[in-house]
């Protein structure tokens, strides 16, 4: 008797990766400081069809080497199959998902609010709240200044439109795990 | 070369096949002896004499010339130190520096194609006959876009190719100058890595960086784009050690070994499996494991597929050989990986083509997958027990791990395939018992035949590519040279080009449908020049057959701008002064065939098929593979 024949049931179906439930991830990819390493890094995420949330870059203390921090949301199948795609290219010196570890994870936010005499007082209110600053002030506008997680800049932007957002401006979030670990260090070269 | 270009019956068109069974083919007989009409020299002639002693004393002179080193000689020692011996190329003007300069290297041959997409097909037939990195040039702006189509068929078939072009000199890079294009940022998505060098002394560097990672890990293409300056400045660079190369290079670093852990836990599956099937990829032929996996499938007598691209990875006459799985596939195949309990995938990647819907894909099936590229595995299907290695290294470790399995032990499961076997292919032979019936599987039947199965095939995409890949019968590793991922028309020709010079010992054939074989018979010219001994086998069914049958099966009928009227054949190829034959009856075809293989160099021949046969089975797009298509009669059926 073979599975093929009617007497057996018909097995589930195969599962097919990356259909599974979506969540936030976050991606720390080392790279070679090299002339298009951004747009390698962006090209293969378009082409391979994740949508990347945010994305900040920077040099590290380490000559020649840059620091990306993707955040991007997919399942987990999906989020590493995104990891292994970033690992191919040649530049790429190292790809960790950082979600399921203890991070500090923050980002800047600048935020350019209608604040005028009638208002300012209250607006800097809850700026000070979320441990935020003002950096500028004209007549009728004032420059928030935030830093925090993507949910925390979330809600300040959302109390700040109440009074009128005039322009926004975030870099995105950054990451480093907790403790004395590093990903930099595990780096071989 | 017997000299047997058409005779003046030829050209009166289609009804003049001019080999007669029995005799030994002329080419055209009517009017007494052939007249050479070719404008090609002929090996011997006084002519070629000419020519070759021209070219020497070229050489002679520009051998000793006093210059300086530039660029474009680092670039052409950087070649020869990776030991490439054939650039296929077409010059333009901010290459000139190379083409000024190439006559002083005579190591690399250098074939001038008729066109920049011929060169980049030619450098990928080139690297797939010989397992050597394959090379080609243009020249920027349109030479480097001509490159493209080339450089993505590799890239999707992991082959090793390294593309050469020019930019113009660095302070026009950006300005929109003349011929200029941003080819970096088109080939970037699709190359393994790709570089634009702005200044000679890179150039050694570069170059070997871009051979080490073309040819090693997972292959595929690195496109090198050199600005106009860089080739022509003057330079004392070094070319590095390979451990300079590799120490430059701190991203790339392929696992060949599979992990001792995963080894021992596939070992456990394979114990455990009473109907098992080997699936192997092109994986297995790039690892030149073709002998690893024949220990591995006799020990475990585990029977082995094979997708497009694995042909050749076992003889086809081997007992646990079963066939070509997929979408046109061997029925039995297919049928073997839907009632598998455990299928060992060794270096293929789940392709579409291969899969059908995934949901429905070997329902009862544990799977095993080893693969060089660890992004491959889990990408399309999920696994139960993933290996990271090399095909060579992985199957080697995994029949050190199993134990021997007897034959017998399995008697049922072999009777299974053995009976599905003999059940497929006595349906699946189009042309044996309809006597006088042009068919395509009859003619290529043939070929395979009259070659002992040991020649190199070079397929077209479409009808005839399937045709090819199941009805050749093959015997030999990379003796099957087929577009799979890209599914390019136009490969063919320009491929087998490549492929005739990369395995000279071997007879090389072109396989190709009239459609493909209209999209790049340009370089029937480079085969006439440089006098390179493919035999083209036009498919001809007047359609894009391929195109056709869908239109037939999916579409209602609705055949809109399939059928395609093609030019005579055989007139074509002998205004490229290359001899060819018609074929339009079964009787005709082997005698066709022996005249093309006594030809000392490039030949033809038209074989006009059926015009509206199917390949069958085939599995419609978005089904699975219990769904497939094993007659058509029209839509009422």
């Amino acid at each position: 008797m073979t599975p093929e024949t009617a007497a057996h049931a018909a097995p589930p179906p195969r599962a097919i990766p990356g259909s599974g439930e979506a969540r936030r991830h976050a991606l720390v990819v080392l790279v070679m400081d090299r002339p298009g390493v951004l747009n390698r890094v962006a090209s293969l995420m378009r082409a391979r069809n994740f949508n990347i949330d945010s994305l900040a870059v920077s040099r590290t203390d380490r000559e020649s080497i840059s620091r990306m921090t993707i955040t991007l949301h997919g399942d987990d199948v999906a989020i590493e199959q995104a990891a292994k795609q970033l690992y191919k290219l040649i530049d790429v010196l190292k790809v960790q998902d950082v979600t399921a570890d203890q991070v500090v994870e923050h980002e800047l936010a600048l935020i350019k609010v209608r604040a005028t005499d009638f208002n300012r007082a209250e607006v800097i209110k809850i700026v000070e709240l979320y441990k935020g600053r003002i950096v500028d002030i004209a007549p009728d506008a004032v420059i928030v200044e935030a830093t925090g997680t993507e949910s925390e800049i979330d809600a300040l932007v959302t109390l700040m439109r109440g009074y009128g957002i005039k322009e926004l401006v975030r870099t995105g979030a950054i990451v480093m795990l907790r403790g004395a670990g590093s990903i930099e260090e595990a780096l071989k070269l | 070369m017997s000299g047997a270009v058409a005779g003046p019956d030829r050209a009166k068109g289609t009804d003049a096949m001019t080999v007669t069974k029995g005799e030994p083919p002329t080419g055209g007989t009517a009017a007494g002896a052939p007249e050479r009409r070719s404008h090609v020299p002929g090996d011997g002639t006084p002519a070629a004499a000419a020519i070759d002693e021209a070219r020497r004393a070229m050489l002679h002179e520009v051998r000793n010339r006093k210059r300086t080193r530039i660029g474009a000689d680092v670039l052409m020692e950087a070649l020869i130190r990776q030991g490439v011996d054939t650039l296929f190329s077409y010059p333009g003007g901010v290459i000139l520096p190379i083409y000024d300069i190439l006559g002083d290297y005579p190591e690399v041959r250098h074939i001038l194609v008729r066109h920049e997409q011929g060169g980049a097909h030619a450098a990928d037939g080139y690297a797939r006959a010989s397992g050597r990195v394959g090379v080609c040039m243009g020249t920027s702006g349109p030479g480097a876009t001509n490159l493209v189509t080339g450089i993505g068929t590799a890239q999707l078939d992991s082959v090793p190719v390294v593309a050469l072009t020019g930019n113009v000199a660095s302070p026009l890079l950006g300005k929109d100058a003349f011929q200029e294009i941003d080819i970096t940022g088109i080939t970037l998505p699709m190359t393994k890595h790709n570089y634009l060098v702005r200044h000679a002394d890179d150039i050694p560097r570069v170059v070997a960086e871009a051979f080490y990672i073309a040819s090693h890990g997972r292959p595929g293409p690195v496109h090198v784009d050199f600005t106009k300056d860089a080739l022509q400045q003057e330079t004392r660079a070094e070319h590095p050690s390979e451990d300079e190369i590799i120490a430059g290079l701190p991203g790339f670093r392929p696992t060949i070994e599979g992990h001792p852990k995963q080894i021992k836990t596939a070992a456990r599956e394979i114990a455990a499996a009473k109907r098992p099937l080997i699936l192997a990829g092109h994986g297995v032929l790039i690892a030149n494991a073709v002998d690893e996996l024949k220990a591995f499938a006799e020990k475990t007598q585990i029977p082995v597929a094979w997708t497009l691209l694995g042909i050749g990875v076992m003889d086809e006459d081997h007992p646990l050989a079963y066939g070509y799985m997929g979408m046109h596939g061997w029925k039995h195949v297919n049928r073997a990986i839907q009632s598998a309990d455990l299928l060992i995938a060794i270096g293929m990647r789940f392709d579409d083509r291969v899969t059908g819907s995934v949901a429905t894909y070997a329902p009862y099936a544990r799977i095993i997958h080893a693969d060089i590229d660890p992004a491959e595995i889990g990408k399309n299907v999920a696994v139960e027990v993933p290996i990271v290695g090399d095909a060579k290294h992985v199957l080697e470790a995994l029949t050190r791990a199993v134990h021997a399995t007897d034959h017998a032990a399995r008697a049922e499961y072999f009777d299974q395939l053995t009976e599905w076997k003999a059940e497929s292919e006595a349906s699946s032979w189009h042309g044996s018992g309809r006597e006088g019936v042009m068919t395509a599987d009859y003619v290529v039947g043939r070929i395979g035949e009259l070659t002992n199965h040991v020649a190199t095939y070079v397929a077209d995409v479409g009808q005839n590519q399937m045709w090819t890949a199941r009805y050749t019968k093959f015997k030999r590793p990379n003796s099957h040279v087929s577009s799979g991922g890209l599914g390019t028309m136009g490969f063919a020709v320009p491929a087998a080009m490549g492929a005739a010079l990369g395995n000279p010992g071997s007879e090389t054939w072109a396989l190709a449908g009239d459609g493909g074989f209209q999209m790049t018979s340009q370089e029937l010219m480079t085969l006439a020049a440089d006098r390179i001994p493919v035999k083209i086998a036009v498919l001809d069914n007047k359609k894009l057959g391929m195109i056709r049958q869908w239109q037939e099966i999916v579409y209602g009928g609705n055949y809109h701008s399939s059928h395609l009227p093609g030019p005579d054949f055989v007139k074509l190829a002998d205004a490229y002064g290359i001899p060819a034959w018609k074929a339009t009856t079964p009787d005709q075809v082997d005698d066709a065939i022996r005249a093309a293989q006594a030809v000392d160099g490039p030949a033809l021949i038209w074989f006009e098929i059926e015009e509206e046969q199917n390949v069958l089975p085939m599995m419609p797009a978005g089904k699975g593979l219990s769904d497939l298509i094993e007659t058509w009669g029209g839509p009422e059926e």
